[in-house]
This record gives C-alpha cells, sequence and structure tokens, in this order.
C-alpha cells in the first residue's frame, strides 16, 4: 500500500459527517472506557460501507484498524481467528497460498473482518453458501458495561444473532473466529455470456445456479426497450486441477490520485461507459481463466476509484426483491432505465434461499440489484420511487449502501428492528440508525 | 533462518516489519514493557510463519538489565543476527520545556537507552563479525525546530551515535540501517490531523524490510522525505528562526 489518507468518511462520501472525536483501539487489553466517553461510540473500520452505517456525526468514532493480529489458523481444518480490524486482503494474501480462501467474498478486500460480520456481507456465491455470517463460529463481543461476551451459535446466541448484520450497533467485535473453504487452485474458471433482455437472463441464470458456485451479472440499466436490462452473465468456479504454482500473481496498481471534476460525469459519459461494459464483451459467449484477485477483486486494482466521482460523491442504490412472477424486476429495471438518470457500474445477482443467523441480516431469495449513481439534484425523485416500488414487491434495502432512506422504509422493510434494537448497546449508535429510527439525540 | 531481536516491538512499525521477516520464517526475541501485548504479538508471527517467538518484558530505561536482555536474546535463539530498535515516546514539548524529570527521561527513552543498547549489541556483532542493525531514528532529528526539539534532540544523537558505528562496524562486516521515517498513521499519532504527508505502517514497515535486506545505510520513508529534509536542512539559519515549524 502507499501512502494512506485517514478520513473517516464513508465510501461514497456521502453524506459528509464530523466525529467529535476518533480513538484509535490499538489493544484488547486497553480498551477505551466507555463509560468516561460523552455520547455514543461506533466501530470504525477501513470505510468502506457506502452511506452513514459507519458515521457517529457528532459522536466517537473506535478506529479498530490498529487491532490487526492474526490470533490462531488451523491449517488443518480451515478455521482462522483474527483480530477485529484485520483486512479480508491480509487474510487472502496468507491462505490462498496455503489452500484455502474466504468463504464468501464481498467485492472489495478493504474491509475488517468485524466490518464484514456487521454488514453480514454476501458475494457472488450467495445463491449456493449464504452470506459471511454463516461461516462465524464465534466472536468476542465488548459491551459499554465492560462485560466481555463470547458469541457463538451455542453461547449468548440472541447477541450472536443480533451482531451479525448488527451494524456495529451491539457492542465491540474484538476478535472473531470463521471457517475458511479449501480452494484447488487459485485461478477461476468464468465463462461470459452476453444476454439481450431480462428474458435472456432468466434464462441462462436457470441453467447456471445449480451447476455455478460464483455468479453475477453487469447490466446496463441505461438500455431500454426490447434491450431493457442487456448484460453480460458471468458465472464461474474454482479451476480445478491446479495449475503449476508460481508465486503471487500481481496487477500494476491504478489509483485515482485526486477528485475528478463532477462535469465529466454526465448522462453521456455515463451512458457510453455503461454500455461499454455491454459492448466489451463483443462475443456472445466466452470463457477465460483467471486469477482469484481481478476475477472477485476487478475495482481494487485501482485504489481510490470512488474519487472519480468527483467531489459530490455517489449514491449506490442496492436492493433485493423477490422475483416469483418476475414482474417487479421488470417493473423496476424500465422505471431506471426510462428515468432519465446516469447510472454506472449494475451489478444484478440471484440471492438464494440459504439463511443467514443475523437478525438484521439484507439478502433474501430473489434478485438483488446494486446501482451506482453520481448524485445529482434530481436523484431523489427516482429513489424514492424505488423505494416505494420495492417496499410494494416485499422487498428491501441494504443499509451497507444505504444513505438516505426514510425511517418509515426502512422499518418496513425489517419489520424485526424493535427486537434488534433490544440488543443495541445503549453506548452505541450510528448517524444510520438515528435516522431511520427517528432518533435526534447523539 | 535469521534470529532477530526486536526492541520495542509493540511499536506498530516494528510489527510490520516483523511480519515482512515472519513470512521468510524468522525467529523472533520480542522486547517491550508489557507481558500480555508481547503474548498477542507473538500469536501474530508464528500465524504468519515466523519459525520461534521468545518474549521479554523489559523497560528499557532500565539500563543495568540491557546486558541480561542480550543474554538472554542470545540464549533463547542460539544467536542472534539482526537487532531492530524501535522503542521511543513521542515527546511533549511544552511539558520538556518546563519539566526538568520529564525531559531527563524522554531523552533516556529516545536516545539514552538505544545507545547503552547497541554498545552491548555492537561488540557482540564485532566479534562474530556479522549481524545487521537497524534503529528507527526520525527526521525530526535532521534539524531543531521550536515545536519538537526534545525529541529531535534525542532523535539527532541517535543518528549521528548511528554514523560512528557504521564507520566502525563497516570494517567488521556488520550493517547498520538508521530509518528516518516521516509521518506515520499510528496510534502515536492519533491526535494528528492527517494529511497527504502521513504514510500506513505497513509501507514504512515493508520499506525497512528490504532496506535491511538490501544492506541499506539511511532510509527516509516515505522516500520524498530525503527530498524534503534537504530543503529544510539548508534553509539559513538567519531565515528558519524565525519560522513557526
Amino acid at each position: 500500500m502507499a501512502t494512506i489518507i485517514k478520513h473517516y468518511r464513508s465510501w461514497g462520501r456521502f453524506p459528509k459527517s464530523t466525529p467529535k472525536q476518533v480513538i484509535p483501539v490499538q489493544w484488547r487489553s486497553e480498551l477505551p472506557d466507555f463509560n468516561a466517553i460523552e455520547g455514543t461510540v461506533l466501530p470504525f473500520g477501513y470505510g468502506r460501507t457506502y452511506g452513514d452505517v459507519c458515521l457517529n456525526n457528532g459522536g466517537t468514532l473506535l478506529d479498530t484498524t490498529f487491532l490487526n493480529r492474526m490470533l490462531a489458523f488451523d491449517e488443518e481444518n480451515g478455521i482462522v481467528c483474527v483480530e477485529a480490524g484485520v483486512s479480508l486482503e491480509d487474510i487472502v494474501s496468507f491462505i490462498v497460498p496455503r489452500g484455502w480462501f474466504l468463504p464468501v467474498t464481498p467485492g472489495t478486500k478493504y474491509v475488517s473482518v468485524a466490518g464484514a460480520i456487521a454488514n453480514d456481507v454476501h458475494g457472488k456465491n450467495h445463491h449456493s453458501a449464504g452470506t459471511f455470517g454463516c461461516f462465524v463460529t464465534r466472536f468476542e463481543l465488548v459491551r459499554s458495561s465492560g462485560e466481555r461476551l463470547i458469541c457463538s451459535p451455542d453461547e449468548n446466541t440472541e447477541l450472536f444473532k443480533a451482531t451479525i448484520g448488527g451494524l456495529g450497533l451491539t457492542g465491540l467485535i474484538t476478535w472473531a473466529e470463521f471457517r475458511l473453504k479449501p480452494i484447488p487452485s487459485r485461478l477461476i474458471d468464468v465463462e461470459r455470456i452476453r444476454f439481450e433482455n431480462l428474458g435472456e437472463f432468466y434464462e441462462i441464470d436457470d441453467e447456471s445456479v445449480e451447476d455455478y458456485e460464483y455468479t453475477v451479472s453487469w447490466v446496463d440499466a441505461m438500455a431500454t426497450g426490447e434491450h431493457l436490462a442487456r448484460g453480460v452473465y458471468m458465472r464461474g468456479r474454482h479451476f480445478d486441477p491446479p495449475l503449476p504454482s508460481n508465486g503471487h500473481l500481481s496487477l500494476p496498481e491504478v489509483r485515482v490520485p485526486f477528485d475528478l471534476p463532477s462535469v465529466l460525469l454526465n448522462k453521456f459519459t455515463l451512458k457510453a461507459m455503461s454500455s461499454g461494459f455491454y459492448g466489451l464483451n463483443f462475443r456472445k459467449e466466452s470463457r477465460s481463466i483467471e486469477h482469484i484477485n481481478p476475477y472477485f477483486y476487478p475495482l481494487d486494482s485501482i485504489k481510490d476509484w470512488n474519487k472519480g466521482y468527483g467531489t459530490r460523491g455517489f449514491l449506490q442504490y442496492q436492493f433485493c426483491v423477490p422475483d416469483k412472477d418476475r414482474k417487479a424486476v421488470r417493473e423496476i429495471s424500465k422505471t431506471i432505465a426510462n428515468s432519465g438518470e446516469g447510472v454506472f457500474l449494475t451489478v444484478f445477482k440471484r440471492f438464494g434461499d440459504l439463511e443467514s443467523p443475523g437478525m438484521l441480516s439484507f439478502p433474501r431469495p430473489g434478485i438483488t440489484y446494486a446501482l451506482d449513481f453520481p448524485n445529482t439534484p434530481t436523484l431523489e425523485n427516482l429513489l424514492s420511487r424505488l423505494d416505494d416500488m420495492v417496499l410494494e414487491a416485499g422487498g428491501r434495502l441494504y443499509p451497507a449502501k444505504d444513505a438516505r432512506m426514510s425511517a418509515r422504509h426502512f422499518q418496513a422493510f425489517y419489520p424485526n428492528w424493535q427486537e434488534f434494537a433490544r440488543y443495541v448497546d445503549p453506548k452505541f449508535s450510528s448517524s444510520f440508525w438515528r435516522r431511520v429510527t427517528g432518533e435526534t439525540a447523539c | 533462518m535469521l534470529k532477530m531481536m526486536i526492541v520495542g516491538a509493540t511499536s506498530a512499525i516494528a510489527q510490520e516489519t516483523a511480519r515482512c521477516f515472519a513470512a521468510d520464517g524468522a525467529s523472533f526475541f520480542l522486547v517491550a514493557r508489557s507481558q500480555e501485548k508481547l503474548e498477542t504479538l507473538k500469536n501474530d508471527l508464528i500465524v504468519r510463519g515466523a519459525n520461534d517467538v521468545y518474549c521479554f518484558a523489559l523497560d528499557l530505561n532500565e539500563f543495568e538489565r540491557h546486558r541480561e536482555l542480550v543474554d538472554a536474546a542470545i540464549q533463547a535463539m542460539n544467536g542472534l543476527d539482526s537487532v531492530i530498535i524501535a522503542h521511543g515516546t513521542l515527546t511533549d514539548q511544552r511539558r520538556a520545556e518546563e519539566d526538568f524529570e520529564y525531559a531527563l527521561q524522554e531523552l533516556n527513552t529516545n536516545a539514552i537507552s538505544v545507545i547503552l543498547l547497541l554498545t552491548i549489541i555492537s561488540n557482540h556483532f564485532e566479534e562474530q563479525r556479522k549481524g545487521s542493525i537497524a534503529v528507527i531514528s526520525s527526521v525530526a532529528g535532521d534539524r531543531g525546530r521550536g515545536s519538537n526539539y526534545i525529541y529531535g534532540t534525542a532523535k539527532a544523537a541517535v543518528s549521528t551515535y548511528l554514523q560512528g558505528l557504521r564507520n566502525r562496524m563497516a570494517k567488521a562486516g556488520v550493517n547498520v540501517l538508521t530509518v528516518k521515517p516521516g509521518f506515520v498513521d499510528t496510534p502515536m499519532t492519533a491526535d494528528v490531523k492527517k494529511n497527504f504527508l502521513f504514510a500506513s505502517p505497513e509501507k514504512v514497515g515493508k520499506d525497512i524490510y528490504e532496506a535491511m535486506k538490501n544492506k541499506r545505510d539511511i532510509l527516509y520513508t516515505p522516500w520524498f522525505w530525503m527530498g524534503i529534509m534537504m530543503m529544510i536542512r539548508n534553509i539559513p539559519e538567519r531565515i528558519f528562526k524565525r519560522l513557526n515549524m
């Protein structure tokens, strides 16, 4: 890693927020005295959630990135135990040469293990593996009372469930243990198939979910009419038999060094980029063998890519909807395409029905849609329409990506939020939590 | 395999450097004040590939125990090839101007303890005619500044001592590396507002690892501090004394 700048901002750089103070947590034996801190606290890792889930405007942030030690690795059974601030990158670079991989990985390695638990992250294998939380065997949770609790499926079960997907609100995770999965090689066998519209997507998806561990699609969300939701379907599995390993494959690092002027991002450039992804795949079908890193983390090779959206930041909008009749997905796709809003990098994926232990966990069986919108003045019109459509279809939004859903919508998306609230530590809060529960005090 | 002693092992920079050597399968003798923290580091290094890790809890200002420390390291690892000295405190300049005891303690921690410990280690290395020494000094020692000259004085003493030691040790085939980090984003600088000059401990740790392997003499890390300090050193004193730095 090159020089870093710490901002204590979220990845979407919206909303702007200023903590009153930041307390670094470096040692598990030297935790801050919660009762001596005025106001509320919230753990903060690498700031990769997009909206305000990781922000505590006016309150205290506990920087956990110095809690970055490995505690144990059972190479035989593939179980790793690490401190809360260890990044998935650190774990991946260490376990892959030893024949193991993350059981579930989000699209970036630059997240902490505790953050992966707190947001119960998912990946391209949700349909076959579930969420990250499904593989967590235990962790230590420190409450503001000073109590240190070991939480697992058998011990402090309720807090275990509340903390997985619990958005950092149930206390401070200091270490966590989780299961890995064995891999035959560092390579992924990937097939890319172009689809002309939503109907074709479903055809390919139906024949792929059984046999392919990883599936995801890039969609040209700005295409309309008979090309509605055209895109590229990508399905993959670990390549076996292994090729002879010859050390690390690494890509040169590209970095966006400064904020691009927002004027570069307009409807036309976005349309070109959006359809460009579609057009890049000029053949109908192609197959390639790819290294784990570019396959799972394509954007990690461009450091600070979020700055490409300029100082106004951007909003990512991710929801999932049940798709028994496929009508909701079609209607929502239409609304987006016809809205005239620019959209870049749209990801489309089927969620499976494996249930997470997490009380507030986001994924539900159906289709998930993740869109990146530059933050324009008219965007809110579209998004509030989408909120209602998602709600009506029985879907929900993903808190980790959210910066704006209303309290009313959140409470309807997550009808068990009050049950969850019973496990929230009285000293812990976030900008997000205050927003969606209608609390104003900090 | 490399047998390495790390003094001030709990420092964020030392920890990152140690991880690089752990991946190569080195053995470690870790020294810091807290046994509990040392145990945490031990686990981390073992998971990351270290061969053996021994811990020794000691406050380096107990000068009379330095020899015991070095003997224990040699005995535990059955030899000693390499030493990293990374302990130190960031001095509160205002307090040091008022409080004589505090100033003395800071100079002891940041300069005298380093020099005394190296006296024992360098004699051992000279005798065995091999070895490698790396010491974390600071760009703050390159020129005295009103805002932190007690800390700067200690680091300047260490840097000068290392120049002389390098000159002497070169004849015995022992490498001496002076590390001068710029601003590093560690808990030690948690209260300082971060800007683009700040580097991660990971980056600095890696730089030190590579400089040690390449038997470098002086390392500014990140590299651009060499240019910055060259400019700062060359500002004429009659101008410099008027600046607020």
